[in-house]
């Protein structure tokens, strides 16, 4: 009898500590926990909470995704990681502010373990992405999940009604917005505007004016850059050809909403899925707002074409403006200049290098994992994820967009603006260098701001931002921050 | 009672008398050493905590002042500057951001410059020949400074069709904001002190909106204003508004802003003047009545100078606060239509978002320089002044 009580309790016990021990699945990363710092959801950070779902399931890693504001995301990272407090796992950033964390030796490098993942398929990713994006000075240190730069979209339906063409440049550009604008384009019997483009302070329109000046002032291709002389790192900013870009921004006002200089990027949307804006400056978000149920009002009624270019570019050598001809403008279409912009460069996911082993594998399998053809192709086409194409399947493959709801003639007209975008030889590229966020995100915004508001001429705006640049170049270096530069146009001599 | 040696003794039947050729134990020594610093160790954790929670941030960011911060893998690196950052924004190329874009003096400016310096002037001869001590002599130097510099400022800017900074700003939401509420607020006190119908209703009514966060006032009145979208955008059709872009005009802006920080505010200058008004004895009141005095005459000769000493308490820590604005503006225009509803706290936030601490901090020391000088100069020389005459 009391050999069978211990062999009972034994039998008990044993069923107890397997149990416990057990778990209910067989992950590779089981106990790991990946904390991720991007901006508030749904846009961007949704998806990554509704794939951490998934991937637990597979591999065991629990995925906590923190949210918080956009203005404040890389401050929040360069000091988490800095200090040594390494509570961040992974950052879920713009590409381009990645340089001042790799400068600091606070990324990890991500060939190694690219070089041993068969399913992240790296040679799908779009030449920019795979090549600018992802990469600082020759190492991939980043991975993508969205890919970002800006287009004009317009309302096909109200410009077959005016026989008018898509605007190729910014003189085309307002003579449209001038007719679509005071016409009722949803029908709600009210005024609508004939174009529309954000122009808040601390917001985007400092992307936005990146978009119009690249087209005057970048001609040679993308090695040249936009924003300084890759010999001298001097500002290449206070000149005709972002004057005028200053004034077509401006001018661009007339036919927009009267609360323009106080509208974000959000608000803007809001317009256009309301169907009231003729013309549109964005990212590539607004072909699957445009099948999203808030956007019933646009549902195939939306084109899109490469970001306007321009006749008259900058001659670097007089200073002024000057006809394009094919010395001046060798990748010019019909005379035009165009120089699509890669604003942002899309959000990217970055490794902390002083997480432990453990979990910088389970970051990167998480990261490749969201950014594999699989997942993203799927992604891409939903409006609410705020994730844009990137890799070469999303765009030669309009099966999964009509699957998402887009009409064929739709998916092909939106997909071949992004491809005329991005395969383009004369793509400008963001400032991707320490102080970025400084450069564009405080000096040439607050400028800017104070131009559209009136208190000071484009002339003085822009002596304002070369001599505020200097200053920042300066302070961070400025032979770091000219070779910086160069590496991130890919000019490594 | 016996004696020893000639000794008279008075003691109590059962007592032993102490040996003291054996020391203290060590249990005895430190109760007596804890006896004697109890004042100092029932006082250490309050220090401790305010030099931990106050005082070291004060000079820790001090120090950043005076530095350009930079974080670096591994912690932080400092270089001191000196003074460059405070002069960056006096004299250097952030000038026209803190204190406004200078061109040339109009006449109006040269008038107002010359019309402040000259009674600033006249003020500092007055005491000088009237009273004099020397900490009251260098107070009012600093006074005199503060206010010289400001009124060149506004003369430089406002005065002569300039944008002002973000000083500007600040003042102008300090002066305006902080004396449209306590008028409002005086005046809602003083209503609901009197026996009114339904007053329960309205001092609750008025008190709701202190509750608030601000982030959620500066949303709900950017809502509201919303012309074309928000929630009242058929009101302001209505009244022909639909075109009127508020957030694009900088004087519109700021009023908006002021309008949304006096829709906070005014409750808590309201709640504790109506408190002061309660307070006031009835008979004081009734024998003003007794003697046909004016219901204006009882408030002012009456009312006003009971409320007095509280409605300076009051304004002063409103002022205080007035100072530190950087919620409303942040939410309802970010600062713009370009620099114009900035306030120095926006403009300090602003720079340590960009991580230029060092920035930030100088702003942050000049903010807390200007609040205490008008503070102190408030009270020292207006409100003592009143104070001694009733």
């Amino acid at each position: 009898m009391k050999s069978t009580c211990k062999s009972l309790l034994a039998g008990v016990a044993a069923a107890a500590v397997l149990g416990t021990a057990t778990p209910t699945f067989a992950g590779e990363f089981d106990g790991v926990t990946i904390s991720i710092l991007t901006r508030p959801g749904p846009v961007i950070a949704g998806r990554l909470v509704d794939r951490g779902k998934e991937f637990t399931e597979m591999t065991g890693a629990e995925i906590r995704v923190n949210e918080v504001p956009f203005a404040e995301i890389f401050q929040k990272l360069l000091t988490d990681w800095a200090t040594g407090t390494n509570s961040i796992d992974v950052g879920v950033f713009a590409s381009g502010w990645a340089v001042e964390l790799v400068d600091g030796g606070l990324v990890e490098n991500l060939d190694p373990y690219i070089a041993k993942d068969d399913k992240i398929d790296i040679d799908d990713i779009a030449p920019y992405f795979r090549e600018f994006n992802q990469k600082i000075g020759g190492n991939t240190y980043l991975i993508t999940v969205d890919g970002d730069f800006q287009m004009l979209y317009y309302r096909r339906d109200i410009l077959e009604k005016i026989g008018m063409e898509p605007p190729k440049d910014w003189d085309d550009y307002m003579k449209v917005a001038e007719a679509m604008n005071g016409m009722d384009m949803n029908g709600d019997g009210e005024a609508d505007y004939g174009s529309c483009i954000f122009k808040k302070r601390n917001a985007q329109s400092y992307f936005a004016i990146g978009s119009i000046a690249a087209g005057f002032t970048q001609t040679k291709g993308t090695g040249e850059g936009l924003w300084f002389d890759t010999e001298t790192m001097k500002p290449k900013i206070n000149n005709a050809g972002w004057a005028e870009a200053f004034r077509v921004y401006k001018e661009t006002g007339k036919y927009g909403p009267t609360d323009e200089l106080n509208q974000d990027i959000g608000d803007t949307r809001a317009l256009v899925q309301a169907g009231r804006c003729g013309l549109v400056i964005d990212w590539g978000d607004i072909g699957p707002l445009s099948i999203d149920e808030s956007g019933a009002a646009i549902r195939d009624k939306m084109g899109a074409v490469i970001m306007p270019g321009s006749r008259k570019v900058l001659n670097p050598a007089t200073g002024e403006l000057q006809q394009c001809d094919a010395d001046l403008c060798p990748h010019a279409t019909d005379g035009v200049n165009h120089a699509p912009y890669a604003a942002f460069g899309g959000w990217a996911g970055a490794v902390n290098a002083k997480a432990d082993q453990k979990v910088k594998d389970a970051s990167y399998a998480f990261l490749s994992y969201m950014n594999q053809a699989e997942q993203s192709n799927v992604d891409v086409t939903l409006g609410w994820t705020g994730y844009n194409p990137y890799r070469n399947s999303q765009l030669n493959d309009t099966s999964k967009w009509i699957e998402a709801g887009f009409s064929p003639e739709f998916a092909d007209n939106y997909l071949g603006a992004i491809k005329d975008s991005l395969n383009h030889p004369n793509m400008a590229s963001d400032v991707r260098i320490p102080g970025a966020q400084q450069y564009t995100g405080v000096v040439l915004d607050r400028e800017l701001a104070r131009f559209l508001a009136g208190e000071i001429t484009a002339e003085q705006a822009l002596a304002n931002i070369e001599a505020g640049w200097e200053e920042i170049t300066d302070d961070f270096g400025r032979d770091t921050q000219k070779q910086m530069y160069k590496l991130s146009l890919g000019i490594t001599n | 009672m016996t004696s020893t040696q000639g000794r008279v003794e008075n003691r109590q039947p059962g007592y032993v008398p102490a040996d003291n050729s054996q020391p203290p134990s060590r249990r005895f020594r430190f109760n007596e050493w804890l006896d004697g610093h109890a004042r100092q160790l029932f006082i250490t954790p309050a220090v401790v905590m305010i030099l931990i929670f106050s005082i070291f941030p004060l000079v820790a960011s001090l120090i950043i002042a005076f530095s350009r911060v930079r974080l670096k893998a591994g912690g932080y690196q400092v270089r001191f500057v000196g003074f460059k950052n405070f002069s960056k924004q006096i004299f250097g190329s952030e000038q026209f951001h803190f204190l406004g874009t200078f061109t040339t003096l109009t006449f109006l400016g040269w008038v107002v410059a010359l019309s402040a310096s000259a009674a600033i002037l006249w003020w500092m001869y007055r005491y000088i020949t009237t009273g004099f001590s020397i900490i009251g002599f260098i107070g009012r130097m600093i006074t005199a400074i503060v206010g010289l510099g400001i009124a060149w400022m506004f003369a430089g800017t406002f005065f002569s069709g300039n944008p002002f900074g973000t000083l500007g700003v600040t003042l102008f939401y300090v002066f305006v904001g902080c004396g449209v509420q306590f008028i409002i607020g005086l005046g809602l006190a003083f209503l609901c002190s009197q026996p009114i119908r339904g007053r329960n209703f309205f001092r609750v009514a008025f008190f709701i909106p202190m509750m608030i966060t601000p982030i959620g006032v500066g949303y709900v009145f950017r809502m509201m204003a919303d012309t074309t979208k928000g929630p009242f955008s058929p009101a302001w059709q209505w009244f022909g508004l639909n075109d009127f872009a508020w957030a694009a005009n900088p004087w519109t802006a700021r009023i908006f802003i002021i309008i949304g920080d006096s829709w906070q505010w005014i409750p808590f200058i309201f709640i504790i003047l109506l408190a002061a008004f309660e307070n006031i004895p009835r008979d004081y009141v009734e024998a003003g009545q007794m003697d046909g005095a004016s219901n204006w005459q009882i408030f002012r000769e009456i009312s006003w100078p009971q409320v007095m000493p509280v409605a300076v308490t009051v304004m002063l820590i409103r002022v205080i606060e007035g100072f530190k604005i950087v919620d409303l503006p942040n939410i309802m225009t970010s600062g713009g239509p370009g620099i114009a509803t900035e306030s120095m706290s926006l403009h300090s936030f602003f720079a340590w978002r960009s991580l230029d601490l060092g920035q930030s901090a100088a702003i942050a020391y000049l903010l807390l320089f200007v609040t205490v000088v008008i503070c102190v100069s408030f009270f020292n020389l207006i409100v003592v002044n009143r104070m001694r005459r009733i």
